[in-house]
């Protein structure tokens, strides 16, 4: 297994980590938090191909991750304020209960 | 794969698995951080040394605070979760695993793995200040207004209403 | 000779690591420069404690502590027995596991902030290419130890104090990296190595930024947010006695508290060793022909003077208010923070001469005289008036 094989399959790892949690969980912080973990394995594969990929001069792997650190951010910003709303609103976290459809 | 690789890998999965399986919303969020701490070593590992930093700043220091007072500010951490083992929680689990399965395959049966590496590449902030302002100017401006009205927009979302209700 | 003098810790590393073998040269290395550093500024905690207790007491016209040791200098020895020996109390209630790790939380990462400091010449611990970036970095993961010292004692106040602690660091997190990022911008580098070179004496003209106005403002923005980063007075609201009896260290009792009061008193280290690498020329004399003293003799002394200072302004200025605080960081320091970064672009694209000490001189007074008055504008002051004790 070379060395960029091992980094994807952990980036792999991660993203399905992240995935199951965000399917899974019902509180609303925690699907943010899977986000968040999904966000964080693309990172590292970007940056795993800008080492061991051709052209790692370009710097665009490391450009990527850079403005994708700066997004999580302000998407995280957001969301949470967003979340921190609807609990006022419902007075609850849980994502299967913050619903007023019937039926 | 290197021992520090090895060590580091399983300290971020296991960091990242009890960030989505504990049941105390803050025990998560500081399992999260030890994950971002996780990687931020891989980075610098990869010779990313701005962004291994970067990752820290933002990461650790802004977005897990920010989990944190969420958690806080709403309370969710007195929630009795009930039996995970629900039958959308196994579905969940199920398609994650088959993600997983078709991404590893991909990985194993692609030629791009196995390309020799190229030297270690000179990342220097100069070099990085210097694509910045020449060629990703427009992205970074963007990015500028992005994080203007994300920060505006998130203060007013989260003002309490002036009306008495 | 003054060079040898000057390079007497280096040479004494290069004797002591080339007496192993070569595969062992790197760990040994490392081992020994981590040593120095903890052994140093650990034995400068132990000094700055004794010096701010006489201090204060002598402000407040009153002896400090003067029974242990001549002249009270063997306290910090009875206070370090006292933390050791005493009973450690964690609450039935509390998260054990997180209100274990708070205390480690804080002062590892002070320590690592310690890292890049360069405290003499070839000194500095860790010389790589985004130094700047990794202090602020780990500075900004001490943030997180608040939060678990306050969150797991289960303490009403622990956690009100903590809240608190944290929106104010983060408030001051900002115009801390704003004044740091106008240095970055003139010198051109991220590494202090680099930027501690740029501020060479030249002849007869101090070469420290402290001796520009931008350099001036800058210093004085990244001392107050510092002071208010490491929650002592007059921002120390979080953790004041009369205020919240100790907010988020109340759980905290023996050993454990002794952490947390050398993690902040380090990062008080840490935050004034990189102001004086950033504003007062690092390990470099004010003039060229004061060269001669050895590097890190000027840098301890810089780091005596400005531990001084911050146990003078402990000792003189009263507490601010929590809205006080949060109005001063964004209303005041972040627009001052930015008008000194365009003071300083206008700094350095104006030729040398007087017209560009008196264009910028004004660029920064102006916006401090216009920003300070508004700020007192809503506030309805009397007139003050003084009582004399007879």
């Amino acid at each position: 297994m070379t060395p960029l094989a091992g980094y994807l399959v952990l980036s792999a790892m991660l993203f399905a980590i992240g995935l199951a949690g965000a399917l899974t969980r019902r509180n609303a912080i925690l699907v943010l938090i899977g986000i968040e973990l999904m966000l964080n394995a693309a990172n590292l594969n970007f940056i795993a191909f800008w080492r061991y990929g051709a052209n790692p001069e370009a710097l665009t792997g490391v450009m990527f991750v850079i403005f994708s650190i700066g997004l999580a951010a302000a998407e995280a910003a957001v969301g949470l304020a967003l979340i921190i709303v609807a609990y006022r609103h419902f007075r609850t976290t849980d994502v299967d209960k913050m619903s007023s459809m019937k039926g | 794969m290197t021992a520090s690789f090895a060590i580091i890998g399983l300290l971020t999965i296991a960091g990242a698995t009890a960030a989505m399986s504990l049941r105390n919303l803050v025990h998560c969020a500081l399992a999260l951080t030890v994950a971002f701490a996780g990687l931020a070593a891989l980075y610098l590992q990869l010779d990313a040394q701005f962004v291994g930093f970067a990752q820290i700043l933002v990461y650790v220091g802004a977005v897990a605070i920010l989990i944190v007072f969420a958690v806080l500010l709403t309370r969710s951490s007195e929630t009795p979760g009930a039996s995970r083992l629900t039958r959308a929680g196994i579905w969940g689990v199920a398609i994650a695993v088959v993600v997983f399965g078709l991404l590893t395959a991909m990985i194993s049966s692609s030629p791009a793995v196995r390309h020799p590496a190229p030297p270690i590449p000179a990342a220097t902030v100069r070099d990085i200040g210097n694509q910045l302002m020449t060629k990703y100017i427009l992205p970074l401006e963007i990015i500028g207004l992005l994080l203007t009205a994300a920060l505006i927009g998130a203060v007013i979302i989260a003002m309490p209403e002036k009306e008495a209700e | 000779m003054s060079n040898a003098l000057d390079q007497i810790f280096v040479t004494l590393k290069h004797a002591i690591v080339a007496w192993f073998p070569a595969s062992w040269q790197g760990l040994v290395s490392a081992l020994i420069t981590v040593a120095a550093i903890i052994a140093v500024f650990a034995g400068l905690f132990a000094l700055t404690t004794i010096l701010e207790r006489k201090g204060l007491g002598r402000i407040q016209n009153r002896l400090g502590p003067n029974r242990v040791g001549p002249f009270g200098l063997l306290q910090p020895v009875a206070d370090g027995l006292k933390a050791m020996t005493k009973e450690d109390i964690v609450p039935r209630a509390a998260d054990h596991i997180v209100h274990f790790l708070a205390p480690l939380a804080l002062v590892v990462p002070v320590f690592l902030a310690l890292a890049v400091v360069p405290i003499g010449r070839n000194m500095a611990a860790i010389d790589i290419d985004a130094g700047l970036l990794f202090f602020f970095a780990v500075g900004a993961a001490t943030e997180l130890s608040v939060f678990m010292a306050g969150w797991s004692s289960r303490n009403k106040y622990s956690l009100l104090g903590a809240m608190r602690a944290i929106a104010q660091m983060i408030s001051y997190e900002v115009p801390l990296i704003l004044s740091a990022v106008t240095v970055v911008m003139m010198v051109g580098s991220l590494s202090p190595v680099k930027i501690v070179a740029a501020q060479a004496p030249d002849g007869w003209m101090p070469g420290w930024h402290l001796f520009t106005p931008w350099g001036f403002a800058g210093f004085l923005l990244f001392l107050t947010a510092a002071t208010a980063e490491s929650n002592r007075s007059p921002f120390d609201l979080p953790e004041g006695e009369s205020e919240i009896i100790a907010g988020y260290y109340i759980e905290y009792s023996g050993f454990k508290f002794a952490l947390f009061f050398l993690g902040e008193y380090i990062g008080l280290f840490a935050v004034s060793g990189l102001a004086i690498t950033l504003f007062l020329g690092g390990w470099h004399a004010p003039f060229a022909f004061l060269e001669w003293v050895p590097s890190y003799a000027w840098f301890f002394g810089k780091l005596l003077g400005l531990i001084a200072l911050f146990i003078w302004i402990r000792g003189t200025l009263p507490r601010l208010r929590m809205d006080q605080l949060m109005n001063f960081a964004w209303k005041f320091m972040l627009p001052m923070s930015l008008v000194n970064l365009v003071t300083a672009g206008v700094w350095h694209f104006m030729g040398a001469g007087v017209a560009r000490w008196l264009v910028c001189g004004v660029l920064v007074a102006g916006p401090y005289f216009v920003l300070g008055r508004s700020l007192f504008e809503g506030q309805k002051l009397s007139k003050r008036t003084y009582r004399y004790a007879d």
